[in-house]
């Protein structure tokens, strides 16, 4: 609970070295110290700050400008249902009432048992498959009442941890771009050339 | 049934001509092999095959309306940097958020090797040396997708250094946000990519192709967008224009939601297919539920005015959607019929505008919060007649002057025309009042009903 460990910090350095300014990497990281830890906590944050040349205080001001950075322990699996209007159209409420009774939570709270949180969330970009919902960032689609009761028996079960990772980690994969391959991040005061190809001739 | 794909939640093929769907019907679309054996990466190698200066003009030439919301063509915006400053850089903006829209994730999911082409294209035709692709944070499989799909092109040589040996070279750094709607605006995108909270930034200059990404002239452009250029880059600028009409081309992606038959996402063709065509056409959504009425739609995105049935042969033309008092937006169509409960309706768009403001301006910090309190007030029953003036009051704090709405019939009603006037630096703050608008002008009965009527009860005894 804490720090970055050993292997976080070089997957952190890799990232760094993508930006022509360190500072683009602070949510990247944060979402990194969120994947070790499951939330963000305060040691993460100094020591991001330490990386990518900011303090402690920016990168909780960035960090807190984002809703999915949680920055107190939150359930196993995080639960959005969206309530945005297609969904709503589409009986969003309804589902969010059946869901807070199911689970025994308001919107917003945690199962006793630290399993599930619950939130509302906002539009999703599935709205022709009403009412949607996220389970850490996995879509259901046009969900009813008894698909939610079955989605929270599964994951009770551990029927879907094959699919759906611990809260923090969203992509399973991450960009690795080959050393012999990358062209390499400069700052930009170190560029004052128009690139190569802008010659007037073709590049091939 | 979910569209008729099951790889492709939502998405309907059709008998139309396709330029970013066309590899849709392949479960595995988004691998490189499939990409390879489909015309993928011939684009980008026809281009590299002769100056870029010449890719740019094929790309001004077709007009290539931008696809994330203002449908600013994107040859126009690449022309748009300063002479002589370098680098420049591509941010392609993948924030998908606007309630209703639904077709960049899909097309980061379906096909991220075009996304990439596309990139690459833009990227060899403006002069662009380092790209960032920013995802939005709650989609995780876009992310993963577009995250293989980036390690096999670099693995196979079409990104990075000497791209398919050329002398053209050229990072693509995958990027992700975090949750933030008010991202999606290009200024804000970029402070989000700098590590800062994700504002806008205040105009002028009106576009980043001025001063952008760490002070350089930067190109934002929406998935959408990019990834029609492979398929130009192949077939031409003609080819492209002899789809749809002289000022919007090409083929664009729709979503159409709410209670339809059958919700949808389409590549419908530009310019001409009508929202009658959308709702109630066979091929489209096949008409509203159960045989219910139409009653109201949003054409384009959240943030967009609202139609009634008198705009249903209105088609996807911008230039007939402004004077009819709205905007197509993100192709968003979201529908309501007739049980809707309009202030109800309203208020989950107000409610999301006021959440997602960022807080930079007052008139959107305070005003959407105050929309979205007195319009809950009025759903709950516990509005007064003061409120509906309160309503507007709060409106014209956010916008002055005349609000865009449509015309209507039953109303009598002349339409007033897009754009509005705005006190905020971005839209997020007129977004919160667009809906409260339309549904007070196009409905206000359903107001008036919810009204209280309290009286003033004289209090014995305290006369002086």
């Amino acid at each position: 609970m804490a720090r970055l460990s050993e292997d976080n910090v070089r997957l952190a350095r890799e990232i760094i070295a993508r930006y022509p300014k360190a500072r683009s990497a602070t949510i990247p990281l944060l979402h990194l110290a969120q994947q070790q830890d499951g939330w963000v906590t305060n040691e993460a944050m100094a020591h991001i700050g330490d990386l990518v040349g900011a303090t402690s205080a920016e990168v909780l001001g960035t960090a807190t400008f984002y809703e999915m950075f949680k920055f107190e322990p939150v359930g196993k699996y995080v639960v959005n249902i969206c309530g945005t209007m297609s969904c709503a159209l589409m009986g969003a409420e309804d589902l969010m009432h059946h869901a807070e009774e199911k689970l025994g939570v308001r919107l917003g709270g945690t199962t006793s048992d630290g399993l599930i949180t619950l939130e509302r969330a906002e539009c999703q970009a599935a709205c022709t498959e009403a009412p949607c919902l996220q389970v850490n960032y996995r879509y259901r689609f046009r969900v009813t009442n008894a698909d939610f009761d079955r989605l929270v028996d599964d994951l009770r079960a551990g029927r879907l941890d094959a699919e759906i990772p611990p809260h923090g980690t969203v992509a399973r994969v991450r960009q690795s771009i080959p050393v012999d391959r990358a062209v390499g991040a400069v700052p930009p005061e170190a560029v004052t050339e128009p690139p190569v190809w802008l010659d007037g001739k073709a590049a091939l | 049934m979910t569209g008729s794909y099951p790889h492709a939640p939502g998405f309907w093929a059709g008998d139309r001509p396709r330029i970013v769907t066309s590899r849709f019907e392949h479960a595995d679309s988004h691998t490189l092999e499939r990409y390879l054996a489909t015309d993928g990466y011939s684009g980008l190698r026809k281009a590299l095959g002769r100056p870029a200066s010449e890719i740019h003009d094929e790309v001004k030439n077709a007009t290539v309306l931008g696809r994330g919301g203002a449908g600013f063509p994107a040859g126009t915006k690449w022309g748009l940097t300063p002479q002589g400053v370098w680098p420049r850089y591509l941010v392609v903006n993948g924030d998908e958020s606007e309630p209703g829209t639904y077709k960049d994730r899909l097309l980061m999911e379906r096909d991220p090797h075009q996304l990439i082409e596309g990139c690459l294209i833009a990227c060899y035709a403006a002069g662009l040396s380092q790209c960032f692709l920013y995802i939005r944070g709650e989609m995780a499989l876009a992310q993963e997708r577009v995250a293989t799909a980036l390690n096999e092109a670099y693995a196979a040589g079409y990104v990075g250094r000497n791209v398919l040996g050329s002398r053209f070279s050229v990072d693509i750094v995958l990027h992700w946000g975090a949750g933030a709607y008010v991202v999606g605006e290009e200024t804000a995108l970029i402070e989000s990519l700098e590590g800062n909270r994700g504002m806008p930034r205040l105009k002028p200059p009106y576009f980043p192709a001025a001063i952008g990404l760490y002070g350089q002239p930067t190109i934002v452009n929406n998935v959408e967008t990019l990834a029609n250029l492979p398929w130009l880059a192949r077939h031409g600028a003609e080819a492209y224009t002899s789809i749809g009409t002289k000022t919007s081309p090409g083929t664009r992606m729709v979503a159409v939601s709410g209670h339809v038959k059958r919700p949808g996402v389409f590549e419908i063709v530009n310019g001409t297919t009508t929202f009658r065509d959308l709702i109630f056409g066979d091929e489209f959504c096949g008409g509203i539920r159960d045989g219910n009425e139409l009653k109201a739609f949003v054409p384009g995105g959240g943030s967009a005015p609202w139609f009634t049935p008198d705009q249903l042969d209105l088609p996807f033309e911008a230039s007939q959607i402004g004077p009819a008092g709205s905007m197509l937006g993100s192709g968003a169509v979201m529908v309501m019929d007739h049980t809707t409960d309009i202030p109800k309706a309203a208020l989950t768009l107000t409610r999301f505008y006021a959440h997602e403001s960022c807080g930079k301006c007052t008139p959107c910090r305070e005003g959407g919060t105050w929309l979205e309190r007195i319009l809950s007030r009025i759903v709950d029953g516990k509005g007064t007649h003061a409120d509906l003036d309160q309503l507007t009051e709060v409106g014209e704090s956010i916008c002055p002057g005349a609000f865009p709405h449509a015309s209507s019939s039953r109303l009598g009603l002349a339409a007033t025309p897009f754009p509005y006037r705005m006190n905020t630096i971005c839209f997020v703050g007129p977004s919160a009042y667009a809906p409260v608008h339309s549904a007070l002008t196009l409905f206000r009965e359903e107001f008036e009903a919810r009204i209280v009527e309290r009286k003033l009860i004289p209090v014995a005894g305290v006369a002086s």
